[in-house]
């Protein structure tokens, strides 16, 4: 900026060039100041818990450090049983959400702005709802003289009320209800993003419109489909309100095991033990389904 | 040229019209296709073109109107069952198939024997000179590959019509005009009958059999490229389909004059009504010096005026005159180094010299 030495001269050049490097290193320093905030963040918020988390897990009820608390698992059957149950649990959640996410997406994405702004709505309204409100709300829905049960008996379809709550039944329902916006909105993100000229070429080539459908909109939008599947099925492996409430005690996932753990003994291991094990399992998922999404993403 | 095809068909469009509400985007069109002819249609964005020509493809149901294709009424068929082949304006190439998945895909759906597919996968990639390609990703293949390939796609079932929606818009002027040539080459082989929709004048004069203009969802003219540049029927034409100024002619005695001055015409006037134009292309006019007269025996007319600007544009220059009576008139002359010798600079006086043959009338219009 300063020299005014002409360019031909290499003094010239070499001032250019050292003011040049200067600005590019600002640049790089100006970037790691904006990214601070967030890995300060991050770090003190997130990763300094886990690790705390982990030691935690592998300090035993005598004080002593060892894979005691681990073992404890392995060694019995209902834990085991138990972890099964959880990802039973969140493949069904995820296979209904799919059967009722993927027409609402559908909808979403080729009906005009007018009428897909009203549905977006009451996908939204929902989620934008407390959970807390919502699995209450189902409770007295199902419960034996709900409103589900008295319709299903005044209508003369069952004699007696059904078992709708309290179980693994109940459990779903809940759980469906809180999850399906998570499929729906990747979904129809990835949706919005196919080029409508792709459907009407198919059509011009000679496709029905189901053909059309199968052969060029669903290839389309699997990769959006397998993320909004992942979202959903990873954060059902988490949850505790829901099953705790609907499941009636006798649907056990993993949050409530380590919840219970925590209350049945007298130190943190266990339960840590618990949440490291749920912890590993879910990133194994995600980083399988991960890599699935980027192979559909990359073409077949 | 040894593989023309004799199944040509015609295509007529009747009466067809597309109203949105109060809006009529296409209004009242008629005009008849002739076999294995390339038609253009042209005109200004929102002038109907492209619903026309999603009407034909069966994507947009017309208001009222009858389109047939070799007698056979297609207007109440879905886009399925047309048969026809249409290039997409993105090329709307399927981004999940291969290049051969692409190109067979109509064929398939034909339900043709697996080597059938194969070898007329293979000749429809040769005649889009793609041969090999068949392996390869949709987004390995660059802008012009793929518009080789969205036709590959379009004639390989061979349609009873080919369509083409603006199919060489999203190409670089080079390319374009070398696919232009080639289109040309490959329609003059197949024999195919095709519209194509540009808003380019260009693209349509160099394709096209014949071109149909279009303005506010109506047929202003249709003609051969030449018969649409020499005798526009319109002043919009006459601006649409190269350049073109004009001159405004008031009715004399001894018949047109600009000014006191008669201009000497090409033929007869028609007697219609509206006022008259001097249709002027820059290419027809000739700089001559100030003062020049013609001799009464003399088959020109000579227009007097003054120079202001100059711009060199390559292969030729252009030059803008103001003429004494107020009119600014736009001259092309060739880059010549005969034309080079005496160059009138701005400022300079100048006479312009107008062949009678090149003095060409249109209707002024209500828009003039």
């Amino acid at each position: 900026m300063t020299a005014a030495a002409p360019l031909d001269t290499s003094a010239g050049l070499e001032a250019n060039r050292q003011a040049l490097e200067h600005g590019a290193r600002t640049e790089t320093r100006m970037r790691l100041r904006l990214t601070l905030p967030a890995l300060v963040v991050v770090v003190v918020l997130m990763v300094c818990p886990i690790l705390w988390l982990l030691s935690l897990s592998l300090v035993g009820q005598d004080g002593r450090l060892g894979l005691e608390n681990y073992a404890l698992f392995f060694s019995e059957p209902v834990y085991v049983e138990m972890f099964l149950n959880t990802f039973l649990i969140a493949f069904i959640v995820t296979i209904i959400c799919v059967l009722l996410g993927y027409p609402v997406a559908y909808l979403l994405a080729i009906l005009p702005p007018k009428w897909s702004g009203i549905l977006m709505l009451a996908v939204l309204v929902p989620f934008w709802t407390s959970g807390l409100v919502r699995t209450f709300s189902w409770l007295i829905i199902l419960q034996r003289n709900g409103i589900v049960n008295k319709s299903l008996i005044g209508l003369g379809i069952i004699g007696k009320p059904v078992a709708l709550v309290h179980n693994m039944t109940g459990t779903v329902i809940g759980m469906v209800h809180i999850m399906v916006p998570f499929l729906i909105l990747p979904l129809y993100a990835s949706m919005k993003a196919i080029d409508g000229n792709l459907m009407r070429a198919g059509a011009n080539l000679g496709s029905s419109p189901t053909h059309a459908f199968f052969r060029i909109f669903l290839p389309l939008s699997l990769p959006g489909l397998v993320a909004g599947m992942i979202m959903v099925f990873v954060m059902c492996l988490g949850f505790y309100i829901t099953p705790a409430i609907l499941g009636g005690g006798k649907i056990k996932m993993i949050a409530q095991r380590i919840q219970e753990s925590i209350s049945l003994y007298p130190t943190w291991g266990p339960a840590s033990a618990l949440a490291v094990l749920l912890l590993l399992m879910t990133a194994l998922c995600l980083f399988i389904s991960l890599r699935l999404v980027r192979r559909l993403a990359s073409g077949r | 040229m040894t593989e023309r095809k004799t199944s040509a068909l015609p295509v007529q469009v009747q009466m067809l019209s597309k109203h949105f509400g109060a809006v009529r985007a296409v209004d009242d069109v008629t005009f008849d296709i002739r076999p294995g002819e390339l038609l253009t249609l042209l005109g200004p964005s929102g002038s109907g073109k492209t619903t026309l020509l999603m009407m034909i493809a069966g994507f947009s149901r017309p208001t009222q109107g009858s389109i047939r294709i070799a007698g056979q009424e297609i207007v109440h068929l879905p886009p399925h069952r047309r048969n026809i082949g249409m290039v997409f304006q993105n090329y709307a190439l399927f981004p999940h198939m291969t290049v051969g998945e692409n190109v067979a895909y109509p064929l398939r759906l034909r339900k043709f024997g697996r080597s059938e597919v194969e070898e007329r996968t293979r000749r429809a990639l040769d005649m889009v000179q793609l041969a090999g390609y068949d392996t390869r990703r949709i987004n390995e293949l660059s802008g012009g590959q793929r518009q080789r390939i969205a036709l590959a796609r379009a004639i390989v079932f061979e349609p009873r019509v080919l369509l083409m929606d603006e199919p060489l818009s999203a190409l670089d002027k080079h390319l374009r005009e070398a696919m232009q040539i080639e289109i040309r080459q490959l329609h003059d082989r197949l024999g195919m009958t095709t519209i194509s929709v540009t808003h380019d004048q260009r693209e349509a004069l160099t394709m096209s059999d014949r071109i149909a203009v279009f303005s506010n969802g109506r047929l202003a003219q249709i003609g051969t490229p030449t018969e649409l540049y020499e005798k526009p029927e319109s002043r919009f034409i006459a601006e649409f389909i190269g350049e073109s100024t004009f001159l405004p002619l008031k009715p004399t005695p001894r018949g047109l004059a600009y000014g006191d001055q008669p201009v000497r015409l090409a033929e007869e006037l028609p007697a219609s009504g509206g006022d008259s134009l001097l249709m002027l292309r820059p290419e027809r006019l000739r700089l001559v010096a100030p003062g020049s007269e013609t001799g009464s025996g003399e088959e020109a007319n000579l227009f007097q005026g003054q120079v202001r600007t100059v711009v060199f544009q390559g292969e030729s220059l252009l030059f803008e005159v103001v003429l004494d009576g107020g009119h600014k008139v736009s001259v092309r002359m060739a880059n010549r180094s005969e034309n080079l010798r005496q160059l009138p600079r701005a400022g300079d006086r100048v006479a312009l010299r107008l062949e009678r043959a090149d003095a060409r009338i249109v209707r002024a219009e209500g828009r003039a």
